[in-house]
């Protein structure tokens, strides 16, 4: 029995991999193996932007960019795609379409735009007509009135209170965000976390959905991320991802690499007074996977039904897999 | 047609199946191949060789044009970010920049200060020792602009957008003595004071954006102080702008204990129209 289920387990891998690959998996497992062996203190070099750093030095770096820029993030990113963003995230939250009572944890979320969005989304009582969702303005505490149960079931029944955990590794961005929604009157069916995206301080199959919108190119190890995000969500949970990825059209990603090579840094010094750490922002981007690389690294921690979809010519890319 | 897998692959895949090494070495791979994409590691350095000296930022023409316009119009609608008149600076800066080394060159303590590149701030000169020289002197007088209006002479920002690397020291330099002409000259940093600095500094200096604060500054002067920049504070700035010897040309740091009236006469600098600071300490 167990040597037929691992036969079978082969031959699934097999569909995948042809002969040359499982050679190249077999041969670097030996040197995964050795390398333990040999060196258990070596000290793993990773990039930040363009620049060779260690991988602790990696999330202190990335930690001080986003405690300097976390006063203006909300600016800067309305500057840098002149408003698109608030779109992309509508769009994201759109085909995560969630329904009332689902428990979502969203990753590297400090600001808390994926959050208001998807409270709205899920309190809104007409679902299908979702057009203005400029939050500044149409976030209200009327939008997050809860469902009207009776006191009893509500006190017992937290199952139909839809709930988003807002979880970010920098207490900056997550005061920023509790900054903006106790201004917009919100204060229930949402909590904030400091953690990990690599280890996350939560237990197994906690939640329906996992979000992380332009988060997961900061971390250090992305694999561990999606392996995290497989942990803590329930069987039949939802993966999503909202990402900088690759532009296939040639003109247009040479368009768009020089609007970000020489506008976003000015832009950055010019409102934020820090060249740097929006240098930094864009080199991360082309650090990043492409979108086919991303889907395979996805499925290999174990998620099934893995897609993606681009967003304005391949700039940002959804991608969204399934606990199964 | 697949081809059939030996069993010594097959046990060994097995071993696999069993232990999570099967995704490491996914995601190995995958490092190991994103890798491929990125400059090696020897190039890193080269890559950095953009930049000139610590701190330089590398712009193309495109960018300082954007720049200049983005950091005036900033420094406009919000005076308080001294980053802004910096990096405005810093951009608009590299004839004059020419200019004032070769002026500097020419000038004996000018080339010292060249060759030797004293820097101020509190790890070179003590504020301490500043606030217990007589009450005549130059160095404290400086002290009593830093202690009245709370600056310390670390907060100029370095430089960052200057493209020549011999340069650099010169807009540092600059920089770090704009508190000193302020003392020398006799005036407080609010908007007339600078606007008279600014003249003079423009005079002198040739750099583009003194002569725009000069031009445009006292447009955001009150009624009183219009009045007397107009009748003697402007005709004083010219004055002094023209006359004086080249304030870049002084060697601050072999001052402090010199009188404040001599060394203004040594320099050809008039008294100021009216005293900064006339309660002494």
């Amino acid at each position: 029995m167990a040597a037929s289920m691992s036969r079978c387990k082969l031959r699934i891998l097999l569909k995948k991999y042809d002969n040359r690959h499982v050679l190249k998996l077999l041969s670097n497992s030996y040197t995964v193996e050795s390398g333990y062996q040999n060196n258990g203190s070596s000290k793993k070099k990773t990039h930040f932007g363009f620049q060779s750093v260690t991988e602790e030095e990696k999330e202190e770096k990335v930690y001080s960019v986003f405690k300097n820029v976390a006063d203006k993030y909300d600016l800067m990113n309305d500057a840098m795609s002149g408003g698109i963003h608030r779109l992309w995230k509508d769009h994201f939250i759109r085909r995560l379409n969630p329904k009332q009572g689902t428990k979502l944890i969203d990753v590297a979320g400090g600001t808390g735009d994926i959050a208001f969005r998807f409270l709205k989304y899920a309190c809104t009582e007409n679902n299908g007509n979702l057009n203005d969702f400029d939050f500044t303005s149409d976030f209200s505490a009327e939008d997050f009135e809860m469902p009207d149960f009776e006191s009893e079931q509500l006190l017992g029944n937290q199952e139909h209170t839809s709930h988003v955990t807002v979880c970010d590794i920098n207490q900056s961005m997550l005061e920023v965000g509790q900054g903006r929604a106790s201004q917009a009157g919100i204060n229930q069916g949402i909590s904030w976390l400091k953690g990990n995206a690599e280890s996350l301080p939560v237990q197994d199959n906690t939640f329906d959905a996992y979000t992380i919108a332009f988060g997961i190119r900061n971390c250090t190890h992305i694999d561990k991320v999606v392996e995290e995000a497989y942990r803590v969500l329930k069987p039949g949970g939802r993966f999503m991802c909202l990402e900088f990825s690759r532009v296939p059209n040639p003109l247009i990603r040479r368009v768009y690499d020089e609007y970000s090579f020489q506008v976003i840094p000015v832009l950055g010094q010019i409102l934020a007074s820090d060249w740097d750490s929006y240098k930094y922002l864009v080199e991360s981007i082309r650090q990043f996977p492409c979108q086919e690389d991303f889907k395979t690294l996805i499925q290999t921690c174990g998620f099934s039904a893995v897609t993606y979809e681009n967003l304005t010519f391949g700039v940002v890319a959804i991608h969204s897999g399934f606990k199964l | 047609m697949k081809q059939a897998v030996s069993y010594a692959k097959y046990s060994r895949f097995r071993s696999l199946l069993k232990s999570k090494d099967i995704r490491t070495c996914i995601t190995q791979q995958y490092s190991s191949e994103s890798t491929k994409n990125e400059p090696p590691q020897d190039d890193i350095g080269e890559n950095m060789c953009d930049e000139k000296y610590p701190g330089h930022r590398p712009t193309n023409l495109f960018q300082k044009v954007l720049l200049t316009a983005g950091s005036a119009g900033m420094s406009l609608f919000d005076p308080s970010r001294g980053d802004m008149i910096a990096t405005l600076g810093d951009v608009t800066a590299e004839s004059a920049l020419r200019y004032m080394k070769t002026k500097m060159e020419q000038d004996p303590v000018g080339k010292q200060i060249l060759r030797e590149k004293p820097e101020i701030n509190t790890r070179t000169v003590s504020i301490d020792y500043l606030g217990n020289l007589p009450s005549n002197t130059f160095g404290k007088e400086y002290w009593r602009f830093l202690s009245r209006h709370g600056f310390s002479p670390d907060a100029r920002l370095p430089v960052h957008y200057v493209d020549d690397p011999d340069l650099v020291y010169i807009m540092l330099r600059y920089r770090q003595c704009h508190d000193l002409f302020h003392t020398i000259l006799g005036m407080k940093p609010n908007m007339l004071g600078e606007c008279v600095v600014k003249w003079v500094e423009s005079l002198q200096t040739g750099l583009p954006m003194c002569t725009a604060g000069a031009l445009f500054g006292p447009l955001r002067l009150g009624p009183k102080h219009r009045e007397k920049y107009m009748t003697s504070y402007l005709p004083w700035a010219i004055r002094n702008g023209q006359n004086s010897k080249m304030l870049m040309c002084v060697y601050y740091e072999k001052q402090w204990e010199r009188d404040l009236q001599e060394l203004r006469e040594e320099l050809n600098i008039e008294p100021p129209p009216e005293i900064p600071y006339p309660d002494l300490d």
